[in-house]
Formats: structure tokens, C-alpha cells, sequence
């Protein structure tokens, strides 16, 4: 197997994967630092001098930046506590004999297609319009008065749209670690004399850390950058309430045209995106077996 | 067939030298089983012989010819895997005919020589069932069956029989060794189960660290083992090796002797002990004895010899049958010792 | 003892329906309200099987958009990106996980590193870079630009199942005369077959879904269906059945396609991370 020729080969099958990827990172982030130094106005062509840090200076002290940044931690954080104490319940339940289990398996994993234009259109007019949406209505029922979900509590209303749309996705995974547990390290413990609910937590609960760790790690990789489901609700409003990281960016670059501050906001973006990333590898990467 | 030679051959896998570097010539139609301990490089150098590892230096020469360039499939040989290696998604027929198949052989050959083998190796029933569906054994059979339709000049075996039960290894120690008489093809067989080594073996090699310690035919290792490692590694149980003052009276750093040459005695004899453990297997008794400024020595004793644990006994060694080990642990003779006297 | 585990299968059924049910009632709500008119789509209390059905939302937005042309470019989006990810891929995930080195672990984790990079953070040269290239609101640019974003995921997934896959049984191929052409063809791919089914579909699924770049990389045209359903959400189109309508258009083929092969996706959602 290990025949310097093969060894050859296998370089050459690498390298195409290496070569892209790398072109991929370098290329378009060394623009994004030169940009972030220079004065450049897409509409307005001014020669696009060297600023220094200005453009830095710029985006770090606008108020939206800070309000940003604690909204992007906010979604992650809350999308992730919603689904996987959700996805942990459901996928125990899952688990348990029960009849017509195929069915309601594909009827839970069924969000994770839907697009992220269509489940915060659907959310946005059907549930949470505070007029004609279903949640009005309930709360009609229940003798409450009516919230403006988007206008009222606008982060939190993201957050409910997007963890619909993960929960399947730590249920499924949750699920599958679970029937991967070994049977007779149940029987065992309860030969042991483990009630259910001390076998839950000596046996069932340890098992779950590693898929845990995965289902955090993936979710946090595509929660950072969630945009769809604010341009389609709340356009980052009322004011910057749910604006996120990824959203100023956007804003600055292709609403106000930019380019030297919304680069310099892509290049935050990507230094604190580096810092979680380490940050998670640190915690639960040891869980991911390369 | 073909006799296989290794010419100062080495490998290391980056800084580590895993065989420093080894001779070794195997006869036409020899059996020759490789011994040792766990992570000695029994299956490296087994793979450097099948060409699935590249020497580091130095030549492998099958029937004289330097085949040390040549890719695995050209050098003629079959492999045994531990696990086995059947490829999981084709029927049993296809396995066994995948080489011949990947050789471009027609169609009709193929049958028959697949048939030929399923009969030697009584797999007929089974042929269109999938790995998974079969036991243990029966894989076992199948990639036997899949190295001898292929016809090569030698068989390479890397502990075929570790995934088996003691009965069916003992049942596959026999069909392996039935086989070799059939075919007379040489086999390179590689186990770290010395019983497995003595009986099937026409040569044992030892390996220790990569390094060779002795070739012999298992009688000739069993009776004069050129160390102490080859002494406390062929034989079961296993010989008493003996420190201290007991082997300096011998003119050596440690003296060995087997269980079968210390007579034992209940009323006198060369050194006193205390039964630890008798260990009654009807034909035979194996005493284990705790002497004083001796240690523990095991010692055989006819099937009806009466001890218990804690009992009194006497052990005599039978001088002859002394063997003598130098601080490096090599085996001295009796006038080596005489002439540095 | 049977008694008791059966009361007990019964509870546990009918709160995993209720709650299945309840997680799957968007979706179940906006297939109803497709096939109302625009009047009962509002109505309160909400109508849920007693209206009358009609399919005239359908036909409005097959008439009023183009639909066709919006499922054609996902369709090539997401099945070029993913294809042409593969055959990169492929390669590099067998070179991993066959030939290992002392640095594969560095550069597996290199590559999935390479997907945390925000997306905003390279929004803008992307943009311009584009813009000179003529990849503006083009297919080709899309697939491109996810290809590159779902590579590491794909490299990753394939890399764990391969992995799988005993180096002895490779060397028995080798043994046996397979040259390394055949031994990937008739050993490595057959058993290799369920991972990589998987990694095209869950990676075909995310790119039907991505709506970061789908969505500020296109113009009327080229986009795919995530763009045509935000153009639903101006103002003027609080048309609820129409708006339900189309969305089921855009979700149906993928949820289908999910729905299908629940089995390998499983799988493949765990990202093989999970056994
Ligand atoms: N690919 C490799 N890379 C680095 N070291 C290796 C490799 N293969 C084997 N080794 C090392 O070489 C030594 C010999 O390994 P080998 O597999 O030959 O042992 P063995 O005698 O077959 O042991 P066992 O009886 O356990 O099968 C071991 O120390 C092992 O760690
Ligand atoms: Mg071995």
C-alpha cells in the first residue's frame, strides 16, 4: 500500500481538493484585508486610497457592530439550546417501541429540506402575522392579546423559525446514537439494579456527548452565517434588533455600497468566527475522531 | 513452487526500525512458521515478502529471481489474511473466482477451477451465499480458497486461525497442514501461538525486535535453543529460567530447565519447596513449586503423583538436560563454560 | 409484564404522533392553504379541511412566474456543484483514507476549517471578482462557488466512510492482480457505493437549500429557487395561498427526493460522524 508510487498517487489524487480550497480561502480574504484598508465606494469611484484602520475604526465603534455581534451569539446560542434539549427528547422517544415509527420519522426530519426562504415566509405570514397568522389566533383563543412576533420580539422569532429547521437534524443524529447503544450495556446496568432513570444518566446521557458534541459543532458552522431567513422577515429590523454579523456586512456592501467598511466588517467576521471555531474545537473537537 | 529468500532485508516506518535487517533462505516446498511475540514484525516482514510494504533496503528473491521491484500480484503469491479480507458484497463463488477473473482467464476455466476448489475445501453448498451469511470457519475456508485457485509458487498466511474457537483452530491447524501435503506448495505461516508453530512447522523462525534469534525445525529449538528468549518462548509450559547464585554455580547467568527434567520426589532430592499450584490433567501433573533462593520452578509429574497446594516436595534437575545462558543470553555448552573455568 | 409494556408502547405513540405532528404542522398548513382561495387562507377561525379545494394557486403561479425555469437552474446548481465536488472529492477523501500521512489529520481538519470562514467574510471580493469574470448572476458561478463551500463536507463524509472500509481487503484485491484501476472499480466503489449515495444526497440537499450566495449572487434569471420564493416576500405579496402555493413548489422535489431516501440521508446527515 505504501509503494513510493502509490504514495505518488495518492498525492495527486489529493491535490486537486488541496489546490481549490486553498485558492478558495487565500484569494477572496486577501482582497478582503486590502479592501478593509482602502477607501473604496462601489458608486463612487474616489481612487481608492489607504486609509489605515479607519474603515476598522468605522465599523468597530458603530453601534450596530456591538448590537450585531451579541444578536449572532444570541441566534447560535439559542437555536442551539432549543434543539438539543428538543432534539434529546425526541430522539428518547424515538427510541421507545412505538407503532408507525417510519412515519413519524420522515414527518420530523421533513423540515431540514425546506429552504430557508420558504420556512421564514411560512413562519413570517402564517404564524407569527400578528393579524391572519396562527399564532394570533391561539392567543385570540386563549384570551391573550395578539404579538407582533417580528416587530415585538424579532430575535426571538428568528430563533424559533431557524430551530424548526435544525431540530430535525440534532433529533436524527441524536436518534441514531441512541440505537447505536449497545442493548446489553442497558440489560447489564439494570442486572445491576440501575432504575430507568439512573440508567439514563450513568448510560444513555454519556452516550449522547459525543453525537451532542458533533450536532453543536456542524450547527454553529451554518448558524454563524444565517442571512436568508432576516432578508426574508425582518430585513435586520426594527433598527438593528436582528441584525447579525452577517447581515451588517451585507448591508454595508451591497445596500450602501461600501466595500472598504463592509470589508473590514467581513474581516471581524472572520477573526471571531476563528476564535469560536478554536474556541469549539477546544470543547467538543476531542469528540470528533479525525 | 518456489523457495523464497530475503537478502538483508530492513524496514523502518519513518524513524522507527521496525526490522534492522534479516537473512533468511525458506527450501522449495518447505512450511515455514514465524514466531514471536506481539509487535516483533511477524506480519511486516510477511508483507514485505507479499510486496504490500516496500524494503527499506536489501532484496527479496523468489525461486533466485529478484522480484524486490514487482508490484504484489506479480510476484505469484497468495496471501491469507487475518481478517481474512473477503470481499463483503460478492457471493462466495465470486470471491474465490475474483483472481482468476483479474488474471483474464475464460470463463469456463474459472468454473471449474473454482468448483475444484469449493470441493477440496467442502464449500459446495455455500458458493452463492455472501460472506456475512457464513461462520467463522467457513470465511476461513473461503479465503483459503480464494489463495489456492490461483495456483502460486508460495502461500503467505498472517495468523489465519487467531478469529477462531480452540476446537475449530485445532480442526483448521489440520486442514492447513493436510493441504501443504496435498499440494507441496511452500507456505510462510505466521502465528504467535508456539503449539500452532510446533506442530504444523517443517522450520520455525523466532523473531524478537525484527532480528532473527533462531531457525530450526521445532525439535531442534525445543532441544537446544541458541538463547534464552527462544528458550522461554518455545515449549509449553513454558522451560524455568533460573538467576542467581543457582546459575553461577553452573558457570552462567541464567540456567534453564524443562518442567520434564526436574524429578520431582516427596521424600528427597537437590533443592526443597512448597507446593503452590498442582495442576492434575489426568496423563500428566503439572507441578508449580515455590523453592527457596531458587524461585518458582514448574515441574512435570506422572498423572497419579499425589501433591497438594502447600505440600512438602523435592526437585532434582537432570544435568544433561541443563541448559546454560550467558549475561546476554545466549546459550553457552557445558565445555564453553568448562574452557573459561 | 406484556400488559404494561403495551400501555406503555401505546403512551409513547401517541405522544411521539403528537409531537411529529406538531414539528411537522408548518409545512402540513402551508399544503392546505395551497389549495385554498386567497379569502379562506385568512379567514378566521382558520379553515383546516373544510373549504373549497382548488388548484387555481397553482395555476396562477405557473402562469404569473417561471417556475420552470427557477427548478431547472436548482437543479443544475445543486447536481453540477455536487457532481463536480465529488469528482474532486472522491480522490482526495481515498488518498486520505488509504494513504495515510502524519499530516492527514492536519489537513482533514484544515479543509473542514475552510467551511467555517464566514461566507460575509469573502461577500464582497467573491462579488467583485465575479463581476469582472462575467460570473454575475450566472449558473456557472454558483456552482462553482458551492462546490467549493460543500467540498470540505463532502471530503469529510466520504473520508469517514471510506475509512471503513478494511486496508486488508484492498491488499487482497492488490494480491489477487487487481490493478489499482479494477481495485476501484470492483472493490473500493461497490462497497463504497451507500457512502457515497449518501454524500451526493445530503450535499445535493444543501445546495438546493443555500441561500447566502444563491441569494446575492443572482438576478432574475439565473436564480434558483430560493430566489424566486424571496421575491414573495415584498410587501405587496401577502397572498397567502398563492404564496403557499409557490412554496410548495419549491420545497416538493427535495422534500420528495428526502422523503425517498430517508434510509442513506440518515446516515448522511450525521455527516458520518455518528455510527
Ligand atoms: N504502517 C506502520 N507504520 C508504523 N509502524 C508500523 C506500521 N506497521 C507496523 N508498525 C510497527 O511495526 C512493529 C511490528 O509490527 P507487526 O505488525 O509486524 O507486528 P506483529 O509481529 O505482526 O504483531 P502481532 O502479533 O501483534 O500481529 C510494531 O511495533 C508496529 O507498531
Ligand atoms: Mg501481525
Amino acid at each position: 500500500m505504501s509503494s513510493i508510487h502509490s504514495r505518488a498517487t495518492a498525492r495527486l489524487a489529493l491535490s486537486p481538493a488541496v489546490i481549490l480550497l486553498l485558492a478558495w480561502m487565500a484569494i477572496p480574504l486577501a482582497m478582503t484585508l486590502w479592501y478593509s484598508f482602502h477607501d473604496y465606494q462601489l458608486l463612487i469611484p474616489r481612487g481608492n486610497e489607504f486609509v489605515g484602520w479607519e474603515n476598522y475604526a468605522y465599523f468597530l465603534t458603530d453601534p450596530a457592530f456591538l448590537h450585531a455581534l451579541v444578536n449572532t451569539l444570541a441566534l447560535v446560542g439559542g437555536v442551539l439550546l432549543i434543539t438539543v434539549a428538543a432534539g434529546i427528547g425526541l430522539a428518547l422517544l424515538l427510541d421507545q417501541p412505538i407503532y408507525g415509527r417510519g412515519i413519524v420519522r420522515v414527518l420530523v426530519v421533513s423540515p431540514f429540506f425546506v429552504m430557508p426562504t420558504v420556512s421564514a415566509l411560512v413562519w413570517k405570514n402564517m404564524f407569527m402575522n400578528p393579524v391572519n397568522g396562527l399564532l394570533a389566533w391561539l392567543a385570540q383563543l386563549l384570551g391573550m392579546p395578539a404579538i407582533d412576533w417580528l416587530a415585538q420580539a424579532p430575535l426571538l422569532s428568528l430563533v424559533i423559525i431557524v430551530a424548526w429547521g435544525w431540530l430535525p437534524f440534532a433529533t436524527l443524529i441524536l436518534l441514531t446514537a441512541l440505537q447505536s447503544l449497545d442493548a446489553e450495556q442497558k440489560e447489564a446496568a439494570q442486572m445491576d439494579g440501575a432504575g430507568a432513570l439512573a440508567r439514563f444518566r450513568h448510560i444513555t446521557l454519556p452516550h449522547l456527548a459525543r453525537p451532542t458534541a458533533v450536532v453543536i459543532l456542524i450547527q454553529t458552522i451554518f448558524l454563524l452565517s444565517i442571512f436568508a431567513e432576516i432578508l426574508v422577515t425582518t430585513n435586520g429590523g426594527p433598527g438593528t434588533q436582528s441584525t447579525n454579523l452577517a447581515f451588517l456586512v451585507y448591508s454595508q456592501a451591497l445596500l450602501r455600497f461600501d466595500v472598504g467598511s463592509a470589508s473590514a466588517g467581513g474581516a471581524v467576521a472572520v477573526v471571531l468566527a476563528n476564535i469560536l471555531a478554536l474556541l469549539l474545537m477546544r470543547l467538543v473537537g476531542r469528540n470528533l475522531d479525525a | 513452487m518456489a523457495g523464497i529468500a530475503l537478502r538483508n532485508v530492513s524496514k523502518a516506518f519513518g524513524m522507527q526500525h521496525v526490522i534492522p535487517c534479516i537473512d533468511l533462505d525458506i527450501g522449495d516446498g518447505e512450511l515455514v512458521v514465524f514466531v514471536g511475540p506481539s509487535g516483533c514484525g511477524k506480519s511486516t516482514l510477511l508483507r514485505l515478502i507479499a510486496g504490500l510494504e516496500d524494503a527499506t533496503s536489501g532484496q527479496v528473491l523468489i525461486d533466485g529471481r529478484d522480484v524486490t521491484q514487482l508490484a504484489p500480484a506479480q510476484r505469484g503469491l497468495s496471501m491469507v489474511f487475518q481478517s481474512y479480507a473477503l470481499y463483503p458484497h460478492m457471493s462466495v463463488r465470486d470471491n474465490i473466482a475474483f483472481p482468476l477473473r483479474m488474471m483474464g482467464m475464460e470463463r469456463a476455466t474459472v468454473e471449474r477451477k473454482v468448483a475444484d476448489a469449493a470441493r477440496v475445501l467442502n464449500l459446495q453448498d455455500y458458493l452463492d451465499r455472501k460472506p456475512r451469511e457464513l461462520s467463522g470457519g467457513q470465511r476461513q475456508r473461503v479465503a483459503i480458497g480464494r489463495a489456492i485457485v490461483r495456483e502460486p509458487v508460495a502461500f503467505l498466511f498472517d495468523e489465519p486461525l487467531s478469529n477462531l474457537d480452540a476446537a475449530l483452530r485445532v480442526s483448521m491447524r489440520m486442514e492447513i497442514a493436510r493441504l501443504h501435503q496435498q499440494f507441496g506448495t511452500t507456505m510462510i505461516y505466521v502465528t504467535h501461538d508456539q503449539t500452532e508453530a510446533m506442530t504444523l512447522a517443517d522450520r520455525i523462525v523466532v523473531l524478537n525486535h525484527g532480528r532473527v534469534e533462531q531457525v530450526g525445525t521445532p525439535l531442534q529449538l525445543y532441544r537446544h535453543p541458541a538463547s534464552r528468549f527462544v528458550a522461554g518462548f518455545i515449549g509449553s509450559p513454558r522451560m524455568n529460567l533460573i538467576e542467581g547464585p543457582e546459575a553461577a554455580r553452573h558457570g552462567a547467568a541464567t540456567v534453564g530447565i524443562r518442567p520434564e527434567n526436574l524429578v520431582l520426589s516427596d521424600h528427597s532430592g537437590r533443592w526443597q519447596g512448597r507446593v503452590s499450584l498442582a495442576e492434575h490433567l489426568g496423563s500428566d501433573t503439572y507441578v508449580h513449586v515455590d523453592v527457596e533462593g531458587v524461585g518458582a520452578l514448574t515441574a512435570r509429574a506422572a498423572g497419579d503423583f499425589d501433591v497438594r497446594h502447600g505440600g512438602r516436595v523435592w526437585l532434582t534437575p537432570d544435568e544433561a538436560s541443563l541448559h546454560r545462558f550467558d549475561g546476554e543470553g545466549r546459550c553457552v555448552t557445558a565445555s564453553e563454560v568448562d574452557h573459561v573455568r | 409484564m406484556a400488559g404494561r409494556h403495551g400501555r406503555n408502547k401505546l403512551v409513547f405513540t401517541a405522544l411521539a404522533w403528537v409531537l411529529a405532528l406538531l414539528v411537522f404542522f408548518p409545512l402540513l398548513w402551508t399544503l392546505l392553504t395551497s389549495f385554498k382561495t386567497e379569502g379562506e387562507a385568512v379567514a378566521i377561525p382558520p379553515k383546516f379541511l373544510f373549504f373549497d379545494w382548488t388548484l387555481e394557486n397553482y395555476a396562477e403561479v405557473w402562469e404569473r412566474t417561471d417556475y420552470l425555469r427557477h427548478l431547472r437552474n436548482s437543479i443544475i446548481i445543486s447536481l453540477g456543484s455536487t457532481l463536480i465536488g465529488l469528482a474532486v472529492a472522491i480522490p482526495a477523501a481515498w488518498a486520505m483514507a488509504f494513504s495515510p500521512t502524519r499530516s492527514t489529520r492536519t489537513v482533514l481538519l484544515w479543509m473542514l476549517s475552510t467551511r467555517m470562514l464566514p461566507a460575509v467574510g469573502v461577500l464582497v471580493p467573491v462579488y467583485l471578482l465575479f463581476k469582472q469574470a462575467g460570473l454575475l448572476d450566472s449558473r456557472s458561478g454558483l456552482v462553482l462557488i458551492l462546490m467549493l463551500t460543500n467540498l470540505p463536507i463532502m471530503v469529510w463524509m466520504l473520508y469517514t466512510y471510506f475509512r471503513e472500509i478494511p486496508r486488508e481487503i484492498l491488499e487482497a484485491a492488490r494480491m489477487d492482480g487487481a490493478t489499482p484501476l479494477r481495485e476501484l472499480a470492483y472493490v473500493l466503489a461497490p462497497m463504497a457505493l451507500p457512502g457515497i449515495a449518501s454524500t451526493l444526497l445530503l450535499n445535493v440537499i444543501l445546495a438546493w437549500n443555500e441561500s447566502f450566495w444563491t441569494l446575492n449572487l443572482t438576478a432574475a434569471s439565473t436564480g434558483p429557487l430560493t430566489a424566486f420564493i424571496a421575491s414573495f416576500s415584498a410587501p405587496e405579496g401577502l397572498f397567502y395561498a398563492r404564496l403557499s402555493a409557490a412554496s410548495m413548489l419549491a420545497i416538493a422535489p427535495i422534500v420528495v427526493l428526502g422523503w425517498l431516501s430517508q434510509k442513506q440521508l440518515v446516515r448522511g446527515l450525521t455527516f458520518g460522524a455518528v455510527k
